[in-house]
């Protein structure tokens, strides 16, 4: 599903050249749940952000669902990250002005679902992560644990073949972590989808299938 | 082109964010308000000063005849000049559309005595035409001025000036009495008055030139005539073409200046002109100096929305928009509120203008140097568009930064 090999990537301070990541290989089967691990520094949001196309590499190749995912338009990117990634990050990033129903609709508004319809489907995924009672709600009267839950809806509802969760549980407490983490395992389970976490809790990486460590910008396991 | 599910998209944008809105919708609306209103108090200005001075504003040439004083092709000095009807038609053919008015006056030598009833009074009687009132400054208070039937069928009609309709009215009405004027009736049509010479004009009677030419045994004479030059063309060129026209058909001297007399006021008008193009100069600097304000103050609210929308796009864009999505979203959400706030302080302060004129018409106040405030509607459409463009144009270039940001930038903006 994923397979990065030999990827490099530079940022450009001043002057000087920071080389970031320096040649990652790695492959990540369909159905898998993996994370990543590393301190701060180590280049794991960089390799977040080729992994999700924002963000482009400068040298090697990154296959998605055996696509090569390299210097795409603006536009090309947007269409592959709406079809094929779903994206959860530690602050949620919920619009605060739509309610919890239209926020897990708005993937599907940019694939031209009418109306109706998507909040329709929308509807069910809130259920599935057991909010439906809240779907009218704005994300500002829910709790942490129940935005989160709002923002893997919203992941969901694009039907991706990979999800990216950034820091998901950065911001929860020990209990709404373990449900957001059940809900992870329960979509990789039961719809195959492979789910990469990007922590630094070992609490979350022990629940994976497998852990993958960066450091300085290399993978060490 | 049209897309409901995007306006659906937008209009929820827009509930949602009610402070924001009225923000951005009141600066475009009170720019629009102010600039209409003051483009409009300018024009009431240039009105007012246009009608104050309206007798002066009139660029003309008035004619006399004279007596030759220097001799010409083997004739002595001393030669009356006498104009006839013939001559007028002579001048209005070489001038061509350089007038549009020419007015011949005739008068009865000596004053005269009018009689209505047991009252009476003498006053000078003049005969003319319509225009002559245009040209001079003269100006109805009641009842209709001559006009061309009246010249046509040489009816005995007369209009008197205000004296002349007190002394001999007091405080009854006078349009449609007869007065008796050397032994003929004319019936009064019309009251006029005029401020010229102290306001003594006042003390005249205007009847037909055609009436008073035959009535009164003057067949085809004209004592006097006055014409205007239209906008663009010199007195000067006109008297030239009057001394030509004349000199040659009565045989003097083109150099004879009292041959013929002539009287223009190319300066006087010119000084009003001049006055009247600095009162539009300074409507227009005004005009586009709440224009730039405007403009200035829609695109920083735009600048700021932006801004404060840099996490939405973030969003927007990390779930599949792409950046023309977001631009267009952004795009059209602001000419919406600008347009559409924009458009509702164009018809708020046109209609603000409107009763203002309509009160001070209706009530006939004189407010000094300020009459008929309005504004052209060209003028307040295109001003409209001018800042809903401006105000999209503000909001494009963050916008474009924005939606070229990368998403992960843009979400942690906070």
């Amino acid at each position: 599903m994923v397979v990065l090999q030999n990827i490099h990537k530079y940022y450009e301070v001043g002057a000087n050249k920071l080389h970031v990541l320096k040649g990652l290989d790695m492959t990540i089967e369909q159905g898998e749940l993996v994370s990543i691990m590393g301190s701060s520094g180590s280049g794991k949001s960089t390799l977040l952000n080729i992994l999700g196309i924002l963000d482009d590499y400068d040298s090697g190749t990154y296959l998605l669902n055996n696509t090569p995912m390299k210097q795409l338009s603006q536009t090309k990117a947007a269409y592959y990250r709406n079809q094929f990634i779903g994206f959860v990050f530690q602050s949620f990033n919920l619009l605060s002005f739509k309610n919890a129903m239209e926020n897990v609709a708005l993937p599907l508004y940019y694939q031209k679902v009418p109306r109706k319809q998507r909040n329709k489907i929308a509807l069910e995924y809130l259920d599935r992560v057991g909010l439906k009672e809240w779907a009218e709600h704005s994300p500002n009267e829910m709790s942490g644990g129940q935005r989160q839950r709002v923002a893997i809806a919203r992941a969901l509802i694009s039907k991706p073949k990979v999800i990216l969760a950034d820091e998901p549980t950065g911001a929860l407490d020990t209990k709404t972590s373990e449900e957001v983490m059940e809900i992870f395992k329960e979509v990789n389970r039961e719809e195959g989808i492979t789910v990469i976490i990007v922590t630094h809790e070992n609490d979350v990486a022990k629940q994976t299938q497998r852990i993958i460590k960066l450091k300085d910008g290399n993978i060490i396991s | 082109m049209f897309d409901l599910d995007k306006w659906q998209e937008i209009f929820g944008t827009i509930r949602q964010n009610k402070l924001r809105t009225f923000l951005t919708a009141f600066g475009v609306f009170w720019g629009i308000f102010m600039l209409i209103l003051l483009l409009g108090a300018g024009r009431g200005m240039q009105n007012g000063v246009g009608q104050e001075f309206a007798d002066e504003a009139m660029n003309s040439v008035w004619v006399w005849q004279g007596k030759t004083s220097m001799p010409y092709q083997g004739m002595k000095a001393g030669r009356e000049i006498r104009f006839t009807n013939e001559d007028l038609k002579l001048i209005a053919n070489d001038l061509g559309d350089k007038t549009n008015m020419i007015a011949p006056r005739n008068n009865l030598f000596g004053e005269y005595t009018m009689n209505y009833k047991n009252k009476n009074g003498s006053y000078r009687v003049f005969g003319s035409v319509g225009e002559f009132f245009k040209l001079n400054g003269e100006k109805m208070v009641k009842g209709r001025n001559l006009n061309q039937k009246d010249i046509d069928e040489k009816r005995k009609v007369v209009v008197i000036g205000e004296k002349v309709r007190k002394t001999l009215f007091g405080d009854n009405e006078a349009i449609g009495e007869y007065i008796n004027i050397k032994g003929v009736y004319f019936k009064v049509i019309g009251i006029f008055t005029t401020n010229q010479n102290q306001g003594r004009n006042e003390e005249r009677a205007y009847i037909p030139f055609s009436t008073l030419q035959t009535v009164f045994n003057q067949l085809n004479q004209v004592h006097m005539f006055g014409m205007n030059a239209i906008d663009g063309v010199s007195a000067y060129e006109v008297e030239n073409t009057i001394r030509k026209v004349l000199s040659t058909k009565y045989k003097f001297d083109p150099q004879d200046r009292q041959a013929i007399w002539l009287n223009n006021n190319e300066e006087n008008f010119a000084r009003f002109q001049g006055l009247f193009k600095g009162i539009e100069t300074f409507v227009w600097f005004v005009g586009i100096g709440t224009l730039i304000a405007g403009i200035v103050g829609v695109s920083n609210i735009m600048l700021i929305i932006v801004k404060e929308r840099t996490k939405e796009i973030g969003i927007r864009k990390a779930i599949g928009a792409t950046p023309w999505s977001i631009v267009s979203l952004i795009l059209q959400e602001s000419i919406f509120i600008t347009g559409f706030s924009g458009y509702m302080g164009m018809l708020l302060s046109i209609a603000l203008l409107d009763s203002l004129r309509f009160l001070i018409e209706s009530t006939g106040a004189e407010l000094p140097y300020f009459t008929r405030p309005e504004v052209d509607t060209y003028v307040a459409v295109s001003a409209t568009l001018i800042l809903v463009l401006a105000g999209a144009l503000a909001g494009l270039i963050p916008a474009l930064k924005a939606a070229n940001i990368k998403p992960i930038e843009a979400l942690r903006a906070d």
